[in-house]
């Protein structure tokens, strides 16, 4: 036990004595976040929606008929109230709703204009901005039809809301995908390369020499890394929170235990590179384009996974950080208790204990 | 088990599927010896080594390190035994008394005894006001200087020295090994293996391995003498000539 202190002392010297680690660890967070500040437009076909047609009317169905007949939407018809819809948003396969209120074409024609209520998922700002764009073009496409005048005798005026984020607030979505990002890379990236460059060094030789168990070697490499991103987690949260305004809605606590369940798949992963590579450079390589890149692309933070063909899509299951996008969106914009996070935990735990586990016993004793 | 052996192998394999790595090895190194472990690339040095270092098993035959059985006491052996290879194998961005306490408590010795010796040890090393410094900055001579002391901190009775002198200049290699010689006067057996002829006259006793065999063992003298030549490299290239593997 006592060994395993020295060890970890000694790997605290060598991050805080690494000026590249450091800037890695520290600058790479801050980076991402002004980057992603400004955040990205992206298509989305295929939207799961909800048409409570209270006015089963003729003007209502046609509505209805055009927007079945789009490409971005798969119809759910359903007379639903407020709370069940609510409900739908929380499993997380709906991302909009559309409400017509019970006079809708009887208002449309004896007063000249009606209404109709447009409810999008704004945890995901970028994808209910565009479902917005796109209903109303579909109902102003409506309107021109019934009423090709320019004088516009008929008015629709849609009302749209975006749940869990009202302001449309871009930074909300991408700030979960940046911190599952950042942790892969400090996490994955920082602890295979602490590893393999014992095995550079012939340090490691000497460890396996000494009457030090190789298993704490592992455990001393990773402690450092554990903390540090934990403390990363807290640096992310305060920018978000004081820098861009994000509001954490739910648990912080949840929020953070998620974090560390998360950074400690990252590092079983970064565990199982170095035992498989022999030099800093296949470790760097494998953890940067071998997982920032799936994990760039999978987790749904900077392309829809909706639009991604069907293959794509069950890729997506086995990239750690794809679960844990999910889990902070929910926790954190949608402020969700843990039992509607339990299964992706449940997956994460899982990963985390096979992984570990596979780098345990792939920790080779070996001398050259 | 003779209370004076400091390494007892006797018939020690190592086999791999048809591949005798280490085939039937046997000999024995005295306590305070220095024992020079010789043998061309892919002789199975490498192997036999790291049998007695307690890293593998051998297939077959008995060997004690230290007076502990390479089989059943592989963690006491790693007590008892340092190990030093080629690469100095020292923390380049800690300081010289940082590597010291390092390796110091990866071996278990007291925190307080740390203290005590590694100021001693800085001391004799003559590298007071380095001591601070970190070993990155230091010349390759005294990093190998410093990397053998560590090997040793911990008072074992046996210490492997894997080609220690590899890239370093005579002069400093020489100095070496008058270190060497002062810690086997303190009855530390030394166990080195080496490619430079001139540092395996240096050692009291030498065996040269070749294809996986001990093809010679005795004092650099008589093995002079037996193969009638006038340096330790044309014994050497007598005994390698006639092998049949090589490289890595």
């Amino acid at each position: 036990m006592k060994q395993l202190l020295v060890f970890i002392r000694k790997e605290f010297f060598h991050v805080f004595r690494d000026r590249r680690t450091l800037l890695i660890m520290f600058g790479l967070p801050v980076v991402q976040i002004v980057l992603f500040g400004f955040a990205l437009t992206n298509e989305v076909k295929n939207i799961e929606i909800i048409i409570s047609d209270n006015a089963r009317d003729i003007n209502s169905q046609q509505i209805t008929n055009k927007i079945k007949a789009s490409a971005y939407f798969k119809v759910q018809e359903s007379v639903l109230n407020y709370k069940d819809i609510e409900k739908a948003f929380r499993k997380g396969d709906v991302k909009c709703a559309l409400i017509f209120p019970a006079h809708f074409g009887d208002d449309l024609f004896h007063a000249g204009k009606t209404r109709v209520q447009i409810i999008t998922d704004g945890s995901d700002p970028n994808i209910a901005k565009t479902v917005v764009n796109y209903l109303t073009a579909i109902i102003g496409d409506y309107q021109q039809q019934i009423a090709p005048s320019p004088t516009l005798a008929y008015r629709i005026i849609p009302e749209s809301r975006m749940l869990y984020n009202e302001e449309g607030n871009g930074s909300l979505n991408f700030i979960p995908g940046v911190m599952a990002l950042v942790l892969m890379i400090v996490c994955t990236t920082l602890t295979s390369v602490a590893v393999v460059k014992e095995k550079e060094l012939g340090t490691m030789e000497v460890l396996l020499v000494s009457p030090f168990k190789p298993v704490f070697v592992l455990i001393a490499k990773a402690v450092p890394y554990l903390l540090l991103s934990m403390i990363n987690v807290i640096l992310i949260l305060l920018l978000a929170v004081y820098l861009l305004d994000v509001e954490i809605k739910g648990s912080v606590l949840l929020l953070f235990l998620e974090s560390v369940l998360f950074i400690l798949t990252c590092l079983s992963l970064g565990l199982l590179i170095s035992n498989v590579t022999d030099s800093q450079q296949t470790a760097m390589l494998i953890s940067m384009m071998g997982m920032m890149l799936p994990t760039l692309i999978f987790t749904g933070f900077l392309f829809p996974l909706e639009n991604m063909p069907k293959v794509f899509q069950i890729i997506s299951n086995v990239i750690p950080a794809r679960w844990y996008f999910i889990i902070t969106k929910a926790v954190m914009l949608k402020g969700l208790g843990f039992a509607y996070v339990w299964k992706e935990t449940l997956v994460l735990t899982g990963m985390t204990i096979a992984l570990l586990g596979i780098a345990l016993k792939n920790f080779k004793i070996r001398l050259q | 088990m003779e209370d004076n052996k400091a390494i007892v192998c006797k018939d020690l394999t190592k086999q791999f599927g048809d591949f005798y790595a280490v085939n039937k090895i046997s000999f024995e190194v005295l306590k305070g010896e220095i024992f020079g472990f010789l043998g061309a690339n892919g002789a199975g040095k490498t192997t036999a080594m790291r049998i007695l270092c307690g890293l593998s098993f051998p297939s077959s035959g008995t060997a004690t390190v230290a007076g502990f059985d390479v089989y059943k006491q592989q963690e006491k052996i790693k007590k008892n035994i340092g190990y030093m290879s080629q690469k100095f194998s020292l923390y380049e961005n800690l300081t010289v008394l940082e590597n010291i306490e390092f390796y110091g408590g990866v071996y278990g010795v007291p925190r307080k005894e740390i203290k005590s010796r590694s100021a001693e040890l800085v001391q004799t090393l003559g590298l007071e006001s380095e001591a601070k410094k970190l070993v990155g900055e230091l010349p390759l001579g005294w990093k190998q200087k410093l990397a053998f002391s560590v090997a040793i901190f911990h008072k074992p009775q046996i210490v492997f020295l894997d080609e220690p002198t590899g890239g370093v200049d005579p002069v400093t290699r020489r100095q070496f090994w008058d270190m060497i010689y002062e810690a086997a006067a303190t009855g530390l057996t030394i166990f080195v293996t080496t490619h430079y002829m001139d540092e395996a006259e240096y050692c009291n006793r030498i065996s040269v391995m070749v294809d996986g065999k001990v093809e010679a063992l005795d004092s650099p003298a008589n093995l002079k003498k037996e193969f009638n030549a006038d340096s330790m490299d044309e014994v050497f290239y007598q005994l390698a000539r006639g092998a049949k593997r090589s490289g890595d």
